[in-house]
C-alpha cells in the first residue's frame, strides 16, 4: 500500500511512535501506563511502517528479530524477578536503589521488569504481524 | 450509573456467547473479544464505582483519604486484557491457518474429529 | 538466600530459564535438545527435594512480592501440590524423551523445544498457587501453550481439533474470570484461605452459589465432567502422541485438583448436601456415559480419550463422598490414571509407528510379531480396568470401601458395573490390534523388536520406564496410600491449611 503521501508521513511519524512509547513505558509505575502499552504502541509503529513498505523491507531497515527480541524481553523480566532472591528477600520484591535520573525516575526492579515486558511485547506484535502478511 | 453498566456488561455477554456459537470463523473471533470485553467489563464492576484519589498515602499524612479506588480489580482487569490479547493473537492467527488448509469459512464443514467411523 | 524459599522459586522458574536459553538457540534444535534434558532432569531433582521438605514440614508457604501474609501473591506447597508437581516433573520428562523422534521438521522441532518449557511452567505455577487469580494466570499460560503445542504438525485434523478447543477454553476462562469476580464483591480477597473463612461468616448467601456454581462449570469443562465433556474426544485424539500424552493426562487432572482444592476449601461440600448430591450424579453421569462411548468407538485413540472422560469419574466420585478415605482413594486413583493413560498413549503411538494407522480396522497381528510390546499394553490395560494386583485395583478398592463406609452404597454399585465395561472396551482394542491377523494390504515398516528398538529408541525406552513404574506402584503401594492419607488429610482439615497460609 505504498503511496507518496503515506510513505512520507510514516517516516516522520516512526520516531514519534517511539518517544511516546518511551514516555508510557516509565510513567507506567505511578500513573496510567506501562510496559504492556508502551511496547504496543512501538510495535504498531514497526507495524504501520510494514504495512507501507513491506516486511522484508522493514526487517532489514531495522535489523529486526522478533525471536531474538522476544527472548532478550523475558531474560530482562527473569533478571528483575531472580534479583530479589540475591539479597535474601523472597521471589519478585521490589528492590529499590537511591539513584534518581531526571526524566526516568527511581530506578528499582518493578521498572526493570516493565523494561522486559516491553521488549517482550514488540518482539510478539511484530512476530504475530509479520506471520500474518506472509499468508 | 451501576445498572446502567451492569445492563452494558449482560448484553456484552450475550452478545459475544451469540456470536461465538456462530458459523462463520470472522464472527467467532468477535465473539471471543466481546466475552474478553464483557469479563473484564464485570471485573471492573465489582471494584465498586466511585469518584476515588488512587490508592497512595501522599507523603504529608498519615493515613489515606478515604473515598479512594480499589486497586486489586484494576490489576486483575489488566492482568486479564493482556492473556485475552494474547489468546485473541493466537486464534486470529489460528483461523487463518485453518481457512488456508480447509478452504472453507462455515465452521459447519469441519465436523470430521465428530464423526464415529474414521 | 533461604532454603524453602531457594527450591519454590527454582521449581517455579527452572522452565522459564529453559524456555529463553531454547528461543536464544532457535534455530539450532540439537543445542536446544541438549538444554532441554539438562532442565528437565534439574525440574525433576528440584520437584523431588521440594516434596522431601514437605514432607518434613507438612507445608510451605511463600509471600511473593515480601507481602503480608493474604495480602499479596502467595504459593502454598503442601502435601497434595508437591506430590502433583512432583508426578507433572517425572512425567514431563518421559514425554520429553518420547518426542525425539516424533517431530521432523526442523521449525516445528524448535518451536515444541520452547513452548514445552511453558508448559512445564504453567504446570507446576498452578499446582502451587494459593489464591484464585494466580491460578488463573498459570492455568492461562497453560492452555496458550497447549494450544500451539496441538497445532504443531499442521495436519488439517489437528487445526480443526485445536479450533474446538481453543473456543470452549476461552468460555471456560471467560466464566472462570466471572466467578473470580463474584468471590472478590463477596469476600474483598482472591486468597483461597481468607475467602474461605469470609464465606463462612457470610453464611447461606445465594451469591456464594452463584459462585460455586460458576467455577463448577468453568472447572467441570477443563476437568471434563458430563456432561462438559464433548470437546474430549473433538480434540484429544488429533494431537501429536508426545504432547496429547503430557496434556492428556494432566490438563483433565489439574481441573481435578482445583475442583478438589476449591470445593474444600473456599466452598466446602461436605456441609452444603445440595452440591454433594450434584456431584455425586455428575460423578455416575460421567463414568457410565464415558465408557459407553469408549466401547462405541473404532480409533485406538478414540477409545483411549473416552476412558480418560470415565476415569475423571471416579476422582469425582472421591470428591463427592468426601471422607479422609474417600479423597485419599481419588489422589491414589489420580496418580494411577496419569502413569497409566500416559502409557497407553504412548503405546498406541509405538504402535502408529511400525503398523502406520491408528484404525482399529486396519491394525491387527501386533500380538505375534511383537509379543514384548503386547505384554506392556496387556499390563497397562490390566491396570486401567482394576485387575489386581495392579494400580487400578487398589485405586478402585479404597474407593469403594470408602463409598461403603460412608453409606454410598449406590455410586459404588455404579462405579464397579462401569469397571465391567471398561473391561470390555480393553478387550475390543485387544483383540482388533493384538489378537486378530494383520489385514490384507498393510503391513509392518519394522519386522522384530530389536528392530524397533533400533528406529525409536528413545520412544520403546520410555515406554518400558513407565511400565516398571506402574509395576512398582502395583506391587508397593504402601508408600503411595500413606502419601495419599497425609495429603486427605490436609484437605478435608481446612483449618491446617488455612491457619498455615494466613499465619494466624
Amino acid at each position: 500500500m505504498k503511496t507518496v503521501i503515506l510513505a512520507f508521513t510514516v517516516r516522520l511519524l516512526m520516531p514519534l511512535f517511539f518517544l511516546f512509547s518511551l514516555f508510557l513505558l516509565f510513567r507506567g509505575h505511578n500513573l496510567p501506563g506501562g510496559g504492556f502499552v508502551g511496547g504496543l504502541l512501538a510495535g504498531i509503529g514497526f507495524f504501520l511502517h510494514s504495512m507501507v513498505f513491506g516486511a522484508t523491507e522493514t526487517t532489514k531497515r531495522y535489523r529486526l528479530n522478533p525471536i531474538r527480541l522476544m527472548a532478550v524481553g523475558l531474560a530482562v523480566a527473569v533478571v528483575a524477578v531472580a534479583m530479589s532472591l540475591f539479597v535474601g528477600a523472597p521471589l519478585m520484591t521490589g528492590l529499590w536503589s537511591s539513584i534518581t535520573l531526571p526524566l526516568i525516575g527511581k530506578l528499582g526492579t518493578p521498572v526493570l521488569f516493565d523494561i522486559g515486558v516491553y521488549i517482550l511485547v514488540v518482539g510478539m506484535v511484530l512476530n504475530v504481524t509479520f506471520i500474518l502478511t506472509k499468508y | 450509573m451501576d445498572v446502567l453498566l451492569s445492563i452494558l456488561t449482560g448484553l456484552l455477554y450475550a452478545a459475544g456467547l451469540y456470536l461465538l456459537l456462530h458459523k462463520g470463523m470472522m464472527k467467532m473471533i468477535i465473539g471471543i473479544m466481546m466475552l474478553g470485553y464483557a469479563s473484564n467489563l464485570f471485573l471492573f464492576l465489582v471494584a465498586k464505582l466511585t469518584r476515588g484519589v488512587p490508592a497512595l498515602i501522599p507523603s504529608a499524612a498519615d493515613t489515606i483519604e478515604v473515598p479512594f479506588a480499589d486497586p486489586v480489580p484494576q490489576a486483575l482487569i489488566l492482568t486479564a486484557i493482556v492473556i485475552g490479547f494474547g489468546i485473541q493473537a493466537f486464534a486470529i492467527v489460528l483461523l487463518k491457518r485453518v481457512y488456508l488448509s480447509t478452504r472453507t469459512a462455515n465452521m459447519d464443514d469441519l465436523n470430521t474429529t465428530d464423526k464415529l467411523d474414521d | 538466600m533461604e532454603y524453602n524459599q531457594l527450591i519454590l522459586s527454582s521449581v517455579l522458574l527452572l522452565p522459564l530459564i529453559a524456555a529463553i536459553l531454547n528461543l536464544f538457540l532457535w534455530g539450532n534444535s540439537r543445542a536446544q535438545r541438549w538444554v532441554g534434558n539438562l532442565f528437565v532432569v534439574l525440574h525433576l531433582v528440584v520437584s523431588a527435594l521440594v516434596l522431601k521438605q514437605t514432607v518434613a514440614h507438612s507445608m510451605i508457604v511463600l509471600n511473593v512480592g515480601d507481602w503480608l501474609h493474604g495480602y499479596g501473591i502467595m504459593l502454598a506447597v503442601d502435601a497434595l501440590s508437591a506430590g502433583m508437581i512432583a508426578m507433572a516433573s517425572l512425567l514431563a520428562l518421559l514425554a520429553w524423551f518420547y518426542s525425539y523422534e516424533w517431530f521432523t521438521s526442523e521449525s516445528v522441532k524448535a518451536l515444541f523445544n520452547v513452548v514445552y518449557f511453558f508448559l512445564l511452567m504453567g504446570l507446576t505455577g498452578a499446582f502451587m498457587a494459593a489464591d484464585l487469580f494466580n491460578l488463573y494466570v498459570w492455568f492461562e499460560v497453560l492452555l496458550v501453550s497447549s494450544f500451539v503445542l496441538f497445532t504443531l504438525g499442521g495436519k488439517k485434523a489437528q487445526l480443526e481439533g485445536t479450533l474446538k478447543y481453543v473456543a470452549i477454553n476461552v468460555f471456560s476462562s471467560t466464566i472462570f474470570l466471572a466467578g473470580i469476580g463474584v468471590i472478590y464483591g463477596l469476600t474483598g480477597t482472591v486468597n483461597m484461605a481468607a475467602a474461605g473463612i469470609a464465606l463462612d461468616s457470610l453464611g447461606q448467601s445465594s451469591l456464594a452459589n452463584v459462585a460455586a456454581v460458576f467455577f463448577l462449570v468453568s472447572f467441570g469443562i477443563k476437568a471434563a465432567v458430563f456432561p462438559l465433556f464433548f470437546w474430549l474426544p473433538a480434540t484429544y485424539h488429533t494431537a501429536p502422541i508426545g504432547i496429547s500424552s503430557l496434556v492428556v493426562a494432566l490438563m483433565t487432572k489439574v481441573g481435578v485438583y482445583v475442583l478438589i482444592r476449591f470445593f474444600t476449601i473456599v466452598f466446602p461440600i461436605s456441609e452444603n448436601e445440595v452440591f454433594r448430591v450434584v456431584f455425586m450424579l455428575i460423578a455416575a453421569f460421567t463414568m457410565v456415559v464415558g465408557v459407553f462411548g469408549a466401547a462405541a468407538q473404532s480409533d485406538f485413540r478414540k477409545i483411549l480419550s473416552f476412558h480418560i472422560v470415565s476415569q475423571i469419574g471416579y476422582m469425582i466420585m472421591g470428591l463427592a463422598i468426601g471422607t479422609p478415605l474417600a479423597i485419599a482413594g481419588a489422589l491414589f486413583f489420580l496418580l494411577h490414571n496419569v502413569l497409566v493413560k500416559t502409557n497407553l498413549f504412548f503405546i498406541s503411538g509405538l504402535v502408529n509407528r511400525v503398523a502406520g494407522s491408528y484404525s482399529l480396522k486396519q491394525l491387527g497381528g501386533v500380538l505375534t510379531q511383537f509379543p514384548l510390546l503386547a505384554l506392556v499394553f496387556a499390563i497397562s490395560a490390566f491396570a486401567l480396568t482394576g485387575v489386581p494386583p495392579l494400580t487400578g485395583f487398589w485405586g478402585k478398592f479404597i474407593l469403594a470401601k470408602a463409598g461403603f463406609m460412608a453409606g454410598d452404597w449406590e455410586i459404588v454399585t455404579v462405579s464397579l458395573a462401569v469397571s465391567l465395561i471398561t473391561l470390555f472396551s480393553m478387550t475390543k482394542i485387544w483383540n482388533q490390534v493384538f489378537w486378530k491377523p494383520l489385514p490384507q494390504g498393510s503391513s509392518f515398516s519394522v519386522s522384530t523388536f530389536s528392530q524397533m528398538a533400533k528406529s525409536y529408541p528413545s520412544m520403546v525406552l520410555v515406554v518400558l520406564c513407565l511400565t516398571v513404574i506402574i509395576l512398582g506402584v502395583s506391587f508397593f503401594p504402601n508408600q503411595f496410600i500413606e502419601y495419599a492419607e497425609r495429603a486427605a488429610q490436609y484437605v478435608v482439615n481446612r483449618t491446617d491449611y488455612i491457619n498455615a497460609v494466613l499465619n494466624r
